[in-house]
């Protein structure tokens, strides 16, 4: 404990020792970070660093082998991806996983944690409160489309969505469930310019809001403009912590990236 | 006259008891997602479990507990129910077409079960013997099964606005995320798990209903009742009809029976003699060809599911 100097805010997300083996690869090794509260941090590393590995582990997606999480100072270590969600952690996929055969309204309406309909008996139990609050969660999904653009396509199935309208409906359907901290893998691969100021230019405004944001991204333009700090793995190990100023300048960073052959 | 339509009630009767069970399958497959291959198991665990509970004392096996018909059909679609829940716990993380599997197994078992446990049910010759609600008071002839088929018709209403009520919460919002991706559902907080445990007793219930009112119908319930011919002549029903709506699985459970009974009519009729014996197995490879037809032509079904169900966006105000 130190009692002196600048204290610290208590990180949103901390992790420590972190580890997962798939038989001898160890895909992520004994990785510790923190994330600051209100960052949007960028993670980065070349193909098969452990990025969405490490995402997985923290959203309760894959069990870890040794390590400890943990979300706002409680330990979430063994928790799974629901209770995580329900905590105010929320996260996107690298391929979108939109409810394909659901209009874009349902996949939003669906989002909220403890919903009276949410049980066979639910609806006919306890009828007034459950249209009562599905005015509620209507109203507000309409506002989140609006938000994000979407809002002429709330009736359309959301499997007929563009890529990139895809990437923006992941980020409507957590912010129903008024996440504090919001992990987005690659939200700008395969999107059109367009569609990717849009989500920028959103992920800031909720930022502001004061939201954190830890982003998996090969955009390295996007990364070195929008995110602070800066975390780079390679080989499931945290190689580089820090502004992405110093991650230009970092050798051992560039080797990372640079100093394996270029695929394709 | 009088003859065609006490045929016509007996045809709807049936068809109106196999939509009941195709409603059911619904639930499971159609809005959730779950492959049960052993529709008969609880179609049978209902049948067998009414006419035990509300038949009389029996020679040899369980039976004799007289409860009132209303207690006994209920008591059959918990017994479903109940079988459902174990057989849930133990299989439903299984995927599609292990669960499939595993189901099926499930549903061989259980009639061999029934076929061979003289003590449980009476084996092969089944359970005899039950006396219908009100027969008494109302006689064996026309009229009583005209009633029986509009209370068959009132509960198959009841059974369909339920679920239609039940698609269109939130719950159903819930199934229908599930059945998409059921990890995307989860990091959303949802419990694919217990959701889909919930969805498959419930739908197996509604089996049970059926299976009770099956074998209120006949009298009657037997092994040969409940062979795995009449799991697939209940998922062709809801694949014809329409997997994920509910008019759809009624419509494709009349359709089917029909041109189930018309096919067996008209084989019986117009075949050779020499070809009399095979009718049987004709009508199994028809409605096979019927299920892979409609899978490659026409996936969705006759009526295909709604896609906007729980709620409807307001149009976008342009001022």
């Amino acid at each position: 404990m130190r009692f002196w100097g600048p204290r610290m805010a208590e990180p949103i997300l901390s992790v420590r020792g972190l580890s997962k083996s798939f038989g001898t690869l160890r895909a992520v090794d004994a990785v510790s970070v923190d994330i600051a509260r209100g960052s949007i941090t960028g993670l980065i590393g070349p193909n098969g660093a452990g990025k969405s590995t490490l995402f997985n582990l923290l959203t309760g997606t894959l069990r870890a082998d040794a390590g400890t999480v943990m979300l706002k100072g409680q330990d979430v270590s063994r928790a799974g991806p629901a209770a995580l969600f329900a905590r105010g952690m929320a996260r996107t996929f690298q391929i979108p996983r939109p409810f394909a055969r659901m209009s874009v309204l349902e996949n939003l309406m669906l989002a909220p944690t403890h919903q009276a309909g949410e049980t066979v008996a639910g609806p006919f139990l306890r009828g007034k409160a459950v249209r009562a609050q599905e005015t509620l969660i209507r109203d507000k999904a309409m506002a989140v489309l609006d938000f994000v653009t979407l809002q002429s396509l709330a009736d359309h199935p959301a499997g007929q969505l563009s890529g990139g309208q895809m990437k923006l409906l992941e980020l409507a359907r957590v912010l129903m469930g008024d996440p504090d901290l919001i992990l987005l893998d690659e939200p700008a691969a395969g999107v059109n310019p367009v569609l990717t100021e849009t989500l920028i230019h959103k992920i800031k405004e909720l930022n502001g809001q004061g939201k954190t944001f830890v982003i998996i991204e090969h955009n390295m333009e996007f990364v070195m403009q929008h995110c602070a700090p800066v975390i780079a793995l390679a080989e499931g190990r945290v190689v580089f912590e820090g502004s992405p100023a110093q991650a230009l300048a970092d050798p051992l960073l560039l080797d990372a990236y640079l100093g394996a052959p270029l695929d394709g | 006259m009088i003859g065609v339509i006490s045929y016509l009630v007996f045809f709807a009767t049936t068809a109106s008891i196999l939509a009941i069970a195709v409603l059911g399958l619904n639930l499971q497959w159609g809005n959730t997602g779950l492959f049960n291959g052993g529709v008969v198991a609880f179609f049978g665990a209902g049948a067998y479990g009414t006419l035990i509970l509300g038949g009389a004392a029996q020679a040899g096996h369980l039976g004799g507990y007289g409860l009132a018909y209303p207690l006994a059909l209920l008591g059959g679609m918990i017994a479903a129910g109940l079988m459902a829940w174990i057989v849930g716990l133990l299989t439903l993380r299984l995927r599609h077409d292990y669960l499939a599997i595993a189901t099926f197994g499930v549903a061989v078992a259980f009639e061999n079960l029934m076929r061979n446990a003289e003590w449980l049910a009476g084996g092969a010759k089944g359970v005899r013997g039950f006396e219908r609600p009100l027969r008494s008071a109302l006689g064996d002839g026309f009229i009583y099964n005209l009633l029986f088929f509009l209370a068959v018709l009132l509960i198959l209403i009841a059974v369909y606005l339920f679920l239609e009520r039940l698609v269109a919460s939130p719950f159903g919002r819930l199934l229908r995320a599930v059945r998409e991706d059921e990890e995307a559902a989860a990091s959303l907080g949802k419990s694919p798990a217990r959701l889909r445990l919930t969805a498959f007793v419930t739908g197996s219930v509604i089996l049970g209903l059926a299976g009770g009112l099956y074998g209120t119908f006949y009298a009657f319930v037997s092994p040969q009742d409940i062979l795995p011919t009449l799991t697939f002549q209940i998922w062709a029903m809801l694949i014809v009809g329409g997997a994920g709506n509910n008019r759809g699985a009624i419509f494709g459970a009349f359709l089917i029976w029909g041109a189930w009974t018309a096919s067996g009519w008209a084989l019986s009729r117009f075949a050779p003699v020499e070809a009399q014996l095979y009718t049987g197995s004709l009508q199994f490879v028809l409605i096979g060809c019927v299920i892979v037809g409609m899978l490659m032509w026409r996936p969705q079904g006759l009526l295909p599911e709604r896609l906007v169900v729980s709620q409807r966006g307001k149009p976008p105000s342009v001022q």
